[in-house]
């Protein structure tokens, strides 16, 4: 238990002083996009990890976020530098809104017919955001003004430190959810639905809370990124590769767990830059992603933390015995 | 006084009538017995009385409440509880979780609750003690022998206090040591006030254990009354032996 702690106040330390100990812009941009990965797992999981119900449509949360964002920060006229952080809640108050309606429908259907209704709705959100010419700027983008001031070492660390703080509140969300009766509701959904019902748990406002929580926070991130990225364009912001990574980081850290997620993220992001970086524009780094997922389901189809878990487990069990 | 009334359910599957114009009533505080050879629309029944599926035509009604059209998850609000004919729980969860999931008339202030969720742990225990399986508390239910989880099944149910209980098949599959065990739990649970509407195969299980039982053939009620009666009225004996 002590060793817990000091591990995790470790990692704290680690994260809270990264933009000190590394500041040169090459490590604070991967260590932003971990960061957000964190964040965005950690907020998928509490949808997909939780219920069962495998969303690979989370990127049209990111993406209307960032666009949600950029339209209030540029039709608000809002300075670039620090106030434009404020928008954050409300483009995640925004995300929440749409998710309920796309929730109200998706969550109709369950298994294989959920994943591709969820696909679906990205899918129509991309072709939204392409063909809203004059809202969106469509295929030629949405440019954000950004904070010229900001410059050097310094211009990735206040984004990196708005990715840990929504990471962080992601994590604290997730857990306080594992803990409470609600996150007990969803695990028996994710176990049983039909079974959760006849024992009293609303399972459609259940699933539908978790969604929309979920949602949310996936906007919010959504939006930190367009500020960062400083261009949204559809293609990029909506991309199923988004929508995946995020699946596919909780899978490999373990589904329904609170740390999964977050060692999904950190295993695979600063690997998926690597290869991006060394394979360049070819996405020759698409087939890492494909054999890690592989591998996943083949040899860990329950995850890293769940994995580990078992195996300290039966050696203590054997260590008893003996 | 009864508790639950059912008059002139029917249900249809396609061409296929699973229930035909029911009609049965369960008295306050019973332990009442549904039997009926294999496909006579029993665990139909409990289905439309759960709110599993909808019904075509009929009256249901608890606590003299019209329940037709409610959800699951509503009915069970209301105070009637179900078991399945295999064994349900959670076997990701353990047998303690199992026992905090079900929810009765919890709004949000309850299920934020700290003392509640306290003392709803407490009451688990007891629960699980009762039933004579506290020491599995912390196994996930997957890892729990048959014989467990059905116990576990009754116990989880029994959580959210319901008045009355709908269990389908609780002596299938089961040895008769665990048999009499389940006997026992369900007559004490009976005597502290729990109503009681069971399936039932075994027939020795139904007579020692039920005051009234009801028998349907072909989705429809051709008897009931004290077990004696039942097993003598001609009837039945027609309806088991095909005559």
């Amino acid at each position: 238990m002590k060793l817990k702690a000091l591990g995790l106040l470790a990692v704290a330390v680690v994260a809270v002083l990264l933009p000190v100990i590394a500041p040169d812009p090459a490590t604070t941009n991967i260590a932003v996009f971990t960061v957000m990965y964190v964040g965005l797992a950690t907020a998928w999981n509490i949808m997909g990890g939780y219920t069962g119900y495998i969303s690979l449509g989370h990127a049209a949360f990111f993406g209307f976020g960032a666009y949600a964002f950029g339209l209030m920060l540029i039709h608000l006229n809002i300075t670039p530098g620090y106030g434009p952080f404020l928008l954050v809640p409300v483009a995640g108050l925004l995300t929440a809104v749409l998710s309920v309606g796309i929730g109200w429908i998706a969550l109709r259907t369950r298994a294989a017919t959920f994943v591709i209704v969820t696909i679906a709705f990205m899918f129509m959100l991309q072709l939204l955001a392409e063909n809203l010419v004059k809202l969106t700027g469509g295929g030629g983008g949405l440019g954000l003004p950004y904070p010229h001031d900001w410059g050097g070492d310094f211009f990735n660390t206040p984004y990196y430190y708005a990715m840990l703080v929504l990471a962080i509140l992601g994590l604290l969300t997730s857990w306080w959810i594992r803990r409470s009766k609600f996150g007990l509701g969803l695990l028996a959904i994710r176990d049983d639905e039909d079974k959760a019902l006849a024992v009293g748990v609303p399972t459609r406002a259940f699933k539908l809370t978790a969604f929309v929580i979920s949602a949310a926070l996936v906007g919010m991130i959504g939006s930190v990124y367009g500020y960062y990225v400083t261009y949204i364009y559809p293609q990029f912001v909506i991309d199923p590769l988004i929508g995946i990574s995020m699946v596919l980081m909780a899978f490999l850290g373990g589904l329904g767990t609170l740390s999964g997620p977050v060692i999904g993220a950190l295993l695979l992001e600063p690997a998926q830059l690597e290869f991006a970086y060394r394979l360049g524009a070819s996405r020759l780094y698409l087939v890492f992603y494909s054999a890690v997922f592989l591998i996943v389901i083949l040899l860990l189809p329950r995850g890293i933390v769940p994995s580990v878990a078992e195996l300290l487990r039966r050696r203590r069990t054997a260590q008893v015995a003996s | 006084m009864s508790l639950l009334e059912i008059s002139n359910l029917s249900k249809r599957f396609g061409g296929v009538v699973a229930v035909d114009g029911c009609s049965l009533s369960v008295a306050d505080r019973s332990i009442s017995g549904l039997i009926g050879p294999n496909g006579s629309g029993k665990t139909t029944v409990f289905n439309l009385v759960t709110g599993f599926i909808p019904r075509d035509t009929g009256e249901l009604r608890f606590k003299s409440r019209s329940i037709a059209g409610l959800g699951p998850d509503r009915i069970y609000g209301l105070g009637i509880g179900r078991t399945f004919q295999l064994a349900r729980i959670f076997p990701r969860l353990t047998a303690l979780e199992n026992m905090l999931v079900p929810v009765r008339r919890a709004g949000l202030r309850a299920m934020l609750s700290h003392g509640q969720w306290r003392h709803e742990r407490e009451r688990a225990m007891e629960m699980l003690a009762f039933m004579e399986i506290a020491q599995v508390a912390g196994t996930v239910g997957g890892a729990l022998s048959y014989g467990q989880r059905k116990l576990l099944e009754l116990a989880a149910v029994m959580m959210a206090a319901p008045e009355l209980v709908l269990l389908d098949e609780p002596a299938g599959g089961v040895n008769p040591a665990l048999l009499e065990r389940i006997a026992e739990h369900i007559r004490k649970l009976n005597r502290q006030g729990v109503t009681f509407l069971l399936v039932e195969h075994n027939m020795s299980f139904v007579m020692n254990l039920c005051d009234e039982v009801v028998v349907l053939h072909h989705g429809r009620t051709i008897a009931s009354g004290k077990p004696k009666e039942v097993r003598e009225n001609p009837a039945v004996l027609d309806a088991y032996l095909g005559a």
